[in-house]
């Protein structure tokens, strides 16, 4: 506990820190419980009670989720050691592009995945022409493909992040004292992963639990029912509000199990002081290869869906119907405003965390709730909130905004909080003894150990309120279309080809303005070891 | 590090400085006619942009058309506002969902009699059609040059088809309903012989055409006008529609008057349009449907291609309303196994 001797932590904190992390906890309780009870206070009274194909959505929704988790985060380990110990030219626009498939719009992603492992896609093509049985990608095989192809980059940020927190003094001793590989897992990576995987399965297991598309296209019928897909059932085909709300309070219920047993397991942040140093050359030999064969699968995996978007959108990019520039500047709107939010969110919620380390796991359980709720339900329960004061027309922006804001704040606050704390246990007492006030601090110590994870939490943001299809679609009327909108009505206007290179305009757009913000806001040369 | 804080202010103001916008542009005198409608209407590639500079150039008011997803969100957003709902029209429910849009008590009887060139008598005092066009399933003529004539042929085959989940999609229930009519009591076993041929089910009609055009099945649930877009809008020849012996089912799309509107002489002004030429004619080549009055100058060129079926299914709202259930249960039972 450095705060409790410390003089500088114990000064009153800032009414501005408080100010906004009071007004971002709230804002996220109205969001999700004001959303959840606005519809169950609208629904019809009467019982709403769990129908046998509800369990077996439940099950489902149970099974998908814990399976993608593990998978992603088990395949993430060996990618995040490699491209954490090893440097080759290209090392940072790899790193960044293999980010992609989590911002990208689902129904671009699944196009991409089906061209390489569809019924027609290359591999089955490559297995016919040498005499081979094809495979299908219909299955519950399918719906984990698409979700390691998600959130496999996500896991790896979030992993290459704990690598990099290794401080290079610890390698550099583990060297000197000639570890092998079981005692650098035992001392080393072990204690450091045992910090950084939990989380990271956490918030994997919590973006699957709100699957439907995907999970209903990829896993061939309705034996692929999510809980998700039953809330939608629920409110448009039986309009039955009660079990709307049930449904997604057994969803919440299921993923708040999820966090606390995840969170259970993690061991406590310890102190790893380091002079921010380079690190040591990397093990050379038989590790080299592994890493090597880690990167380039991982690679091709991940990249070659996303060529071949780029592929079959390239040709029609020109052409694009001028409807699709008007939605393109308002989703650059929606990402604006959603990213003003998400980085005030983000600083009252971990500097409060960082004045308070008793509230801090309560902090961080806040900012995560957004991925408890059913995206559903939190459209419709906004709606009934909204309508009778205001036309949901109007709100369309701000709402979407808000929406997706509070949809990346796990994710800024997964890359922020670790970063801050650190920052804080290494330097906290030397700022105090070098008789720096609080703003000093935060300039002169913490920042320059905070843009980097910073300016990714925010480019992440945008990148992901670009791509989103979320509660936009209740809210909008015409004129206000955003891109993944007007994508899905080229689709739904039989219009393929544009569509293909909307597409690509979308995924253009969400990793420029991922690269911008990181680049801009976390600084071009790294001064901190920080991912 | 100060420019940071100024492309951060400018990042800042953008976008309530573009807020203010779209509230400005809405003041005028003119009164305003609300039409909810599904978002493939309005879009720039729908009947919405015709249909709002016709009506507008007579009406002497303002046409709001607001998109909610397709026909069955449409319906559960009029239920979610009730009768505080500003729609005056609400336009893009099918007669499956009809019979609850009835039980609501929002809509009011359009009193119109029109002379209508569908393929069944339509006598429904409250909702009025304004397209239609016969479900089927479309294949690709050099892909599949001999497709199945029934379902019990496609059972046979060893083609792969996609289809729409009913729980989300308009078509996706039509199939249910068309399964329905030509089967009845038999139709869970209909199922449990298609469920090998279903690929996949997609959440919407636009996955699952899409998946089709990508090459992931031989066919996919859509219409028999579908065909028409490729040869019309492309020059493409290759899509046709599977014809069917069991004869296809209609989906017939309505439109109908919201009971407490406060434009009623506009709203029934729009409903008494919406049979017009001008509405009429913009529809095969928008919506790509068939129009529910035929215009003067008849169909445009290419869908005289088009397959017409000789028997054509359609249950009426009430008895859609009552089999819905079973037939989603007999749908997901044969699926899921």
């Amino acid at each position: 506990m450095p705060s409790a001797a410390d003089p500088l932590w114990q000064r009153r904190p800032p009414v501005l820190v408080w100010g906004l992390a009071a007004a971002s906890v709230l804002l996220l309780f109205a969001l999700n419980l004001g959303a959840l009870s606005a519809v169950f206070w609208r629904a019809e009274p009467g019982a709403a009670h769990f129908q046998p194909a509800d369990w077996a959505a439940l099950r489902f929704t149970l099974l998908q989720a814990t399976l993608s988790a593990l998978i992603s985060v088990v395949l993430a380990i060996p990618v995040a050691r490699a491209l954490a110990r090893r440097r080759f030219p290209g090392h940072r626009a790899l790193v960044v592009l293999m980010g992609a498939p989590f911002i990208l719009p689902t129904l671009v992603a699944v196009s991409g995945l089906l061209a390489v492992f569809g019924r027609g896609g290359m591999v089955n093509q490559a297995l016919g022409r040498v005499g081979l049985e094809g495979f299908s990608i219909y299955g519950l095989q399918g719906v984990l493909l698409a979700h390691v192809f998600f959130n496999l980059p996500l896991a790896t940020r979030l992993i290459l992040q704990g690598w990099s927190r290794v401080p290079a003094e610890h390698l550099r001793l583990a060297a000197v004292l000639g570890f092998d590989r079981r005692a650098m897992w035992r001392h080393i990576e072990g204690p450091m992963l045992a910090r950084v995987v939990p989380g990271a399965l956490a918030v994997v297991f919590l973006i699957c639990l709100t699957s439907f598309a995907v999970a209903l296209t990829l896993g061939g019928g309705p034996r692929a029912t999510t809980l998700e897909l039953a809330i939608y059932q629920a409110f448009r085909f039986d309009f039955d509000l009660g079990r709307a709300a049930l449904l997604a309070l057994v969803q919440a219920g299921l993923g708040l199990a999820a966090l606390l047993a995840l969170a259970g397991l993690t061991l406590p942040g310890m102190a790893m002081t380091g002079l921010d140093r380079a690190a040591p050359p990397p093990p050379a030999g038989l590790t080299r290869l592994t890493d090597g064969v880690a990167i380039v699968m991982v690679a091709a995996f991940l990249l070659v869906p996303l060529a071949l978007v780029v592929l079959r959108g390239v040709p029609h990019l020109a052409a694009l119907p001028v409807q699709v520039w008007g939605a393109t500047l308002q989703s650059l709107k929606v990402a604006a405003l959603s990213v003003v939010l998400l980085a005030l969110a983000t600083c009252g919620l971990a500097l409060a965390a960082l004045w308070s380390r008793r509230a801090a796991p309560w902090l961080e359980g806040v900012g995560m709730s957004a991925l408890l709720a059913s995206p559903m339900v939190i459209g419709t329960g906004l709606f009934i909130i909204a309508f009778p004061f205001i036309s949901p027309a109007r709100l369309a922006l701000p709402v979407t905004a808000v929406v997706n804001a509070a949809m990346a704040l796990p994710f800024a606050l997964r890359a922020v909080l670790p970063a801050l704390q650190r920052a804080e246990d290494d330097y906290g007492r030397l700022s105090v003894s070098l008789g720096l006030g609080p703003w000093a601090h935060l300039r002169l110590v913490l920042w320059p150990r905070l843009r980097r994870p910073f300016g990714f939490a925010l480019g992440l943001g945008a990148a992901l309120s670009v791509g989103d299809l979320g509660v936009i679609v209740l809210f909008a009327q015409s004129g206000g279309e955003t891109l993944p909108m007007q994508l899905h009505r080229l689709m739904g206007a039989y219009r393929t080809q544009d569509a293909a290179g909307a597409a690509l305009l979308l995924l253009v757009l969400s990793l420029s303005i991922f690269v911008m913000l990181e680049r801009l806001i976390g600084g071009k040369e790294p001064r901190h070891a920080g991912a | 590090m100060r420019y940071q804080f100024l492309a951060a202010g400018m990042l800042a103001a953008l976008p309530f400085a573009a807020m203010v916008g779209p509230v400005a542009a809405q003041t005028s005198d003119r009164p305003v006619l609300t039409v909810y409608t599904y978002d493939s209407f309005i879009s720039g590639w729908g009947p919405g942009p015709i249909v709002q500079e016709a009506f507008e150039a007579i009406c002497d008011c303002r046409l709001n058309m607001v998109g909610a997803g397709d026909g069955a969100a449409l319906l559960a957003r009029l239920q979610l506002e009730g009768a505080h709902t500003e729609a005056d029209i609400v336009l893009g429910l099918d007669t499956n969902l009809t019979a609850r849009a009835v039980e609501t008590g929002l809509f009011a009887p359009h009193g119109i009699e029109a002379a209508l060139d569908l393929p069944i008598a339509w006598d429904d005092p409250v909702f009025l059609p304004f397209d239609w066009g016969w479900f089927a399933f479309v294949h690709d003529r050099e892909r599949t040059p001999t497709p199945p004539a029934s379902f019990r042929e496609l059972i046979d085959s060893d083609l792969s088809v996609i289809i729409q989940d009913p729980r989300s999609s308009t078509p996706g229930l039509g199939l249910l309903m068309w399964v329905k009519a030509a089967y009845g009591d038999e139709a869970a076993t209909i199922w449990q012989g298609l469920a090998p041929r279903v690929l996949t089910v997609t959440a919407g009609w636009s996955e699952a055409y899409g998946l089709f055009l990508d090459g992931e099945a031989d066919m996919v649930l859509s219409y028999t006008t579908s065909p028409a877009y490729h040869l019309i809008a492309e020059d493409d020849d290759t899509k046709a529609a599977a014809p069917f012996d069991e004869g296809h089912y209609l989906q017939v799309e309505v439109a109908g008057m919201v009971a407490n509107s406060d434009q009623p002489e506009l709203a029934r002004q729009f409903m008494e349009f919406m049979l017009t030429d001008i509405f009429q004619s913009a529809l095969p080549t928008t919506n790509w449907m068939y129009p529910a009055v035929l215009p003067q100058d008849g169909l445009p060129d290419g869908f005289e291609a088009l397959h017409l079926p000789e028997t054509s299914l359609l249950f009426s709202a009430d008895e859609a309303a009552a089999i819905r259930d079973v037939a989603l249960d007999e749908w997901r039972n044969a699926l899921s196994r």
